[in-house]
């Protein structure tokens, strides 16, 4: 194991960033941080990075413990969400800076930096200013300067956050190419579950300070741990006493499956090749449900009309918590 | 921008104009005028005199020291306002603004009162190993750096604030030592607000009167510097030479505004 965080707590004032946080993070994977914003995701991975201080607890890092190592010691990489380029500095000088702090010579440091930018397709941009790049490029630039160094991990905060739709989906896709070219240990936070289920080999779902899943995005979808990952990592909706994905359900016309419940189609749908619905159950309750286009026209499926739903064999559910047991929770 | 009616418009500047024209334009072009009344002969008069040469040298050399350790402790103030939490950071920031509050009359009184040899808490002790701090060198750059202390930390902590500390983040991750954190990067952004507080405490060095002729005993041809010379050529009818050190003074302050004025813009261009 690559990266080892035992008994890790972190306070910021009253705020309790992190909880008792005990993960292994895989040797030469690629890993997200994966939870909402505040759930103390960023904070963990600035203290794997050294930027931040565990109150207690110990980080070791390829088997060396780096829990009190100052963050130049520790051969990371690090990538920050708003880029921190140095920005009167050429793109090339900007690459080379590690190496040059670590005194390599010349001759080592230009070819590096040569080889680099053909990494991050950066190598016409060698001269210019960071201010005269696209967004895209100053990320991919950071990440040129941080793999510079030959890190034992790259440590990425939210590396694609500040980024348009189009060209955050581009790098996310580039990022994963470019691990299976240099399999360096790559750990990255993100709050979008899309973003982590197409990029990462596996996933750390953090939340309130805690750590509430780890596991592969595959493992996560179909047998979410609790409430919070299943909710977190898709849509979820209710029927009878489970939750479970809307595309789970299987709608038929006649009550002829087991277990199946009677409902009544109030609303439906389509968004292009998928049709959604909105059922009603006969304990007051909306079920939604999501279909192909073609089995829902072939069911002749309208508004009004009554169907059964069961849900579909193999369908991952977690029991569904009543608002009583909520209150007495929350009470 | 406010848009205003074309006469409102042209009334607007001409008031402005008007302001600074009778404020200051007017009495530094009679200044001017009077200094080359006769020629360069004031300038000559004055310059044949050692004691006005001297004087001029005492100020260069007291303004450049200060200048050099304002520099010194302004940006190391700055990057402990902006990058560190300590108790007494909001006291620290605000007695750094005390000087611009403080008649320097005053500022030279309160030194004497901490530093006189004869009367002062901490002056024997000082004099009794061998450094006499007023009346000498010692205090005049003291007087001098109270007088500029803000210039300098005021410009650098809005280009500090500005900047964040992530590039510095950046470059530790990378291996940099605090030094070369420093070196590197942190110096680089904020150069021209080093540069601009340096011109700025220089003009402000030059010409502070009030705390150095305190501080200072304003012994002529040893602790005397230009401002004092100016006031005693004027009080012993010499008008004519204090003019002409005068415009000299106001030269060398110009210049340096001007020089400001050039580095601004390429301070927002880069």
């Amino acid at each position: 194991m690559s990266i080892e965080i035992s008994d890790v707590n972190k306070r910021f004032g009253d705020f309790v960033a992190l909880e008792d946080v005990n993960v292994s993070l895989p040797t030469g994977q690629l890993t997200a941080l994966l939870g909402p914003s505040g759930g103390g995701k960023s904070t963990l991975l600035r203290i794997i990075a050294g930027l931040e201080k565990a109150d207690t607890g110990t980080v070791s890092i390829e088997g060396v413990d780096a829990t009190r190592m100052s963050p130049q010691k520790r051969n990371v990489g690090f990538v920050f969400q708003h880029y921190a380029v140095f920005k009167h500095m050429s793109v090339a000088k900007n690459v080379a800076f590690g190496l040059e702090i670590r005194k390599r010579p010349k001759d080592e440091v230009r070819a590096r930096v040569d080889e680099l930018l053909r990494l991050v397709h950066l190598s016409q941009f060698a001269d210019r200013l960071p201010s005269q790049l696209s967004g895209g490029q100053r990320q991919r630039m950071a990440l040129a300067r941080a793999l510079a160094v030959q890190p034992k991990v790259l440590l990425l905060d939210e590396p694609f956050g500040a980024l348009d739709a189009k060209v955050r989906k581009e790098l996310r896709e580039w990022l994963r190419r470019l691990h299976d070219e240099v399999p360096v240990t790559t750990v990255f936070v993100t709050h979008d579950q899309e973003e982590a289920m197409e990029v990462a080999d596996e996933i750390v779902v953090i939340n309130d300070g805690r750590i509430e899943q780890v596991g592969t995005p595959d493992s996560l979808y179909d047998r979410p741990a609790n409430d919070f990952v299943m909710g977190f990592l898709g849509e979820v909706t209710r029927l009878g006493d489970v939750r479970l994905r809307p595309h789970d359900i299987e709608i038929s016309r006649s009550p002829d499956l087991a277990g199946s419940s009677p409902a009544d189609v109030l609303r439906l749908t389509r968004v292009g090749f998928e049709v959604r619905l909105v059922a009603g159950t006969e304990d007051g309750r909306e079920v939604s449900v999501v279909t192909t286009r073609a089995h829902a026209r072939s069911l002749g499926l309208a508004e009004g009309e009554r169907v059964w739903l069961t849900p579909s064999s193999g369908a991952a559910t977690v029991p569904a918590m009543t608002p009583l047991v909520r209150a007495e929770l929350a009470g | 921008m406010v848009e205003l009616p074309l006469p409102a418009r042209w009334a607007v500047r001409l008031i402005a104009l008007a302001y600074v024209f009778f404020l200051v334009g007017w009495p530094v072009i009679t200044l001017a005028q009077r200094a080359f009344a006769d020629g360069w002969s004031n300038f000559s008069q004055a310059f044949a005199d050692p004691d006005v040469t001297h004087a001029l040298l005492v100020t260069l050399e007291i303004s450049v020291w200060a200048v050099v350790i304002n520099t010194v402790f302004g940006v190391g103030m700055a990057l402990l306002l902006v990058r560190y939490e300590f108790p007494g950071k909001r006291v620290l920031s605000a007695f750094i603004d005390v000087p611009m509050s403080m008649s320097p009359v005053v500022i030279g009184l309160a030194l004497m009162l901490v530093y006189s040899g004869r009367y002062g808490w901490f002056g024997p002790t000082l004099e009794a190993h061998g450094f006499v701090v007023i009346f000498n060198s010692p205090g005049m750059v003291m007087a001098t750096c109270f007088v500029a202390l803000p210039l300098v930390v005021r410009e650098v902590v809005p280009v500090l604030e500005e900047i964040g500390d992530d590039q510095e983040q950046a470059a530790r991750s990378l291996g940099a030592n605090a030094v070369q954190v420093f070196r590197r990067i942190t110096l680089p952004a904020v150069k021209w607000a080093v540069v601009y507080g340096v011109v700025l405490s220089l003009a402000r060095c030059l010409g502070e009167f009030g705390a150095l002729k305190i501080v200072s005993g304003n012994l002529t041809g040893q602790t005397q510097t230009a401002p004092l010379v100016v006031e005693q050529k004027y009080n012993n009818f010499a008008q004519g030479e204090a003019y002409a050190v005068s415009f000299l003074l106001v030269l060398i302050s110009v210049l340096c505004l001007l020089v400001v004025s050039l580095l601004r813009p390429q301070e927002s261009s880069s």
